[in-house]
């Protein structure tokens, strides 16, 4: 059995590098593009820079021809030189790859960008095992651990194209820095319509009691299918949309912990310092004994594939969630407690 | 030393001010740095030293300044790539009126605004914040590009360190002004020689300087960094912010310039603090070398 070839058809992989819609598979990129092109036409303060990404933002130039800088392929130079714009009174949106968009300018994003409270704003595309077939070079599953840790910053993941533009409209009111964890292969809708942003709050998609599904980025649809499955099985599975990764929704998941009796996170990133570590600190600092269990990528060498090969294969799947939901409510009989 | 205030609200390009009398601030400022730094318990001498004319020339000559109005659109920027000397930086600022003399006083004790770098969060004045080398090149690209943008026609100054000009991102920077023909940027190279581990070709050459940035599309010019006269020539002689080629200066300095002990191992007092017994020694030799007293 090729489950590559399998796969092959269901996720293409985008492509950043054409101008042509057809070959590009994320509306969601679509979306913000557009979203971006409305707002500059009001806000003459927009301005969109990029290290060679200028094909992803063709509408934007074709838009705003002198409000598009491009640096090549120089990310770091990007960051820093985005920081100068936005000192001078711009709010620079930093269109990147997210691989390098992140840990590569790690150190430009904390020393120029977040320690000067400057609003920035780098929207990563391609984040996760979006680019896995290019090599673990191209897996973006270490940022939310990285950017995280560093003040100032606050870092969102889209769940869908709707929550990508919900989310990047409500940026316009914050005055710092914004990191937009844009995953792909998130084109089916999680929300019926714009999604009603509360800044710094997670979205509450689906009620349940027995067990809270923590989800980010992709993981939303796919707890979203488990979450059918579930209620196949008589198991009732809530779904929080995890948009605000910093600051954290300490007070969601107190909530969530509380009203039922196991956690489960979901995320397409490495299991340390993502989504189910923030998760675990929160509930060790409440002092809440609920059973947890994280889905996310192992701490390991990962597989080179296509991303619907490699998300099948560690598990960040309906299959994958329903699995983790089983696994910890058979480990857990009462609800979550204080100690 | 009794340096007047200025009072004009703003300090316009090319302003009046005599060699004679930049010399006289280029001493002050050293016998500050090293009361500074003695009061604070360590700092960077020698690194300080090789650009203090540099300092002088630019803030009372050179840049358009409106130190009532820190964030005043159209004032010409000044970065410090070379944030490690923002020792020499804070005498000037306090004497132009940016914040008051109490604030040198507290230099060096926790919740002084005034540190080792620059943080452009507390400080009026201060442009950008620096204290990791290399990226304030960059930076300063980026508000060249926003100035061209919003048509206005301020320059922006940086400040690097020779050993500086090693990291890469500096060269990303390079490039992008010459691609972008940012003729209202202006890069000073503090060609001092040496870098904290010791001289900067040794560790990795960096010359020809002057060439490397005109291979990049810049205009270079070399000039004496103490030679006052020659410093002013060159500020004076910048194309118009309007031009189309960032300029870079390589201004040839000696690392602890003006303190014989210092010129003598500059490598040793590139990061330090003097005895009480030396820093009197040493204000003495740099009043000594003023006329005027």
């Amino acid at each position: 059995m090729d489950v590559n070839q399998e796969t092959r058809r269901e996720a293409r992989m985008a492509n950043v590098f054409t101008e042509h819609e057809a070959a590009v598979p994320s509306s969601q990129r679509q979306a913000v593009i557009e979203e971006l092109i409305s707002w500059a036409a009001r806000d003459e303060r927009v301005v969109v820079v990029s290290a060679d990404m200028g094909a992803a933002v063709a509408d934007f130039r074709k838009h705003f021809p002198n409000r598009y800088f491009d640096f090549g392929i120089a990310e770091t130079n990007t960051i820093s030189a985005a920081a100068g714009l936005a000192a001078c009174g711009l709010v620079p949106h930093v269109i990147s790859m997210a691989p390098f968009g992140a840990i590569k300018c790690a150190e430009q994003i904390r020393t120029d960008v977040a320690y000067n409270h400057l609003p920035v704003r780098i929207l990563a595309f391609l984040s996760g095992l979006a680019m896995g077939f290019f090599g673990t070079s191209h897996h973006a599953i270490e940022d939310i651990a990285v950017l995280r840790a560093i003040p100032n910053m606050t870092v969102v993941a889209p769940s869908d194209p709707l929550s990508a533009v919900a989310l990047l409209r409500a940026s316009a009111a914050h005055a710092g820095p914004v990191f937009f964890r844009m995953s792909e292969g998130v084109d089916q809708f999680v929300y019926p319509s714009l999604p009603d942003v509360q800044w710094g709050r997670f979205l509450k998609v689906r009620e349940g009691r027995d067990v809270a599904i923590v989800a980010t980025g992709v993981g939303v649809p796919a707890a979203l299918r488990a979450a059918d499955v579930l209620a196949g099985e008589g198991i009732s599975a809530g779904v929080i949309d995890a948009a605000f990764l910093k600051p954290l929704d300490e007070q969601a998941i107190v909530e969530a912990a509380s009203a039922t009796r196991a956690v489960v996170t979901v995320e397409e990133h490495n299991v340390l310092g993502g989504l189910g570590t923030m998760v675990a600190e929160t509930l060790a600092r409440h002092r809440l004994s609920v059973p947890l269990g994280m889905v996310a990528l192992p701490d390991e060498d990962l597989e080179v594939g296509v991303p619907a090969y490699l998300l099948n294969r560690y598990g960040i799947t309906p299959d994958g969630v329903v699995a983790k939901v089983r696994e910890v409510l058979s480990s857990s009989s009462v609800a979550g407690h204080r100690l | 030393m009794g340096i007047a205030e200025p009072k004009a609200e703003v300090l316009e390009r090319g302003r009046q001010v005599s060699p004679e009398e930049l010399e006289r601030r280029a001493r002050w400022l050293r016998a500050r740095v090293v009361e500074l730094i003695h009061q604070a318990g360590l700092g960077h001498y020698s690194s300080s030293f090789s650009c203090i004319e540099v300092l002088c020339v630019l803030y009372y000559r050179t840049l358009r300044l409106k130190p009532s109005e820190p964030a005043w659109p159209e004032r010409d920027r000044f970065l410090l790539g070379k944030g490690h000397v923002a020792v020499a930086l804070w005498p000037i600022l306090q004497d132009l009126g940016y914040f008051p003399p109490e604030w040198l006083e507290r230099y060096g004790s926790p919740g002084c605004p005034l540190t080792d770098h620059p943080d452009m969060k507390v400080v009026p004045g201060v442009d950008f914040s620096s204290g990791s080398l290399g990226h304030n090149l960059s930076v300063a690209v980026g508000m060249c590009l926003a100035g061209r943008l919003q048509g206005a026609n301020y320059r922006t100054f940086v400040l690097l360190g020779d050993g500086e000009i090693q990291e890469g991102q500096v060269w990303e920077a390079a490039m992008a002004a010459g691609h972008y023909r940012l003729g209202n940027l202006v890069a000073i190279v503090d060609a001092n020689q040496f870098s904290g581990g010791g001289p900067t070709n040794a560790a990795m050459t960096i010359e020809p300087i002057g060439a490397r940035f005109e291979s990049f599309g810049w205009i270079s010019r070399e000039v004496d960094g103490h030679d006052i006269p020659a410093l002013l020539k060159a500020m004076d002689e910048l194309p118009g912010p309007d031009s189309d080629r960032p300029v870079c200066i390589v201004a040839r300095t000696r690392k602890g310039k003006g303190v014989a002990a210092m010129e003598a191992a500059p490598q040793q007092w590139h990061l330090g603090i003097l005895s009480d017994e030396d820093k009197r020694r040493i204000l003495a030799e740099l009043n000594a070398g003023s006329r005027e007293g």
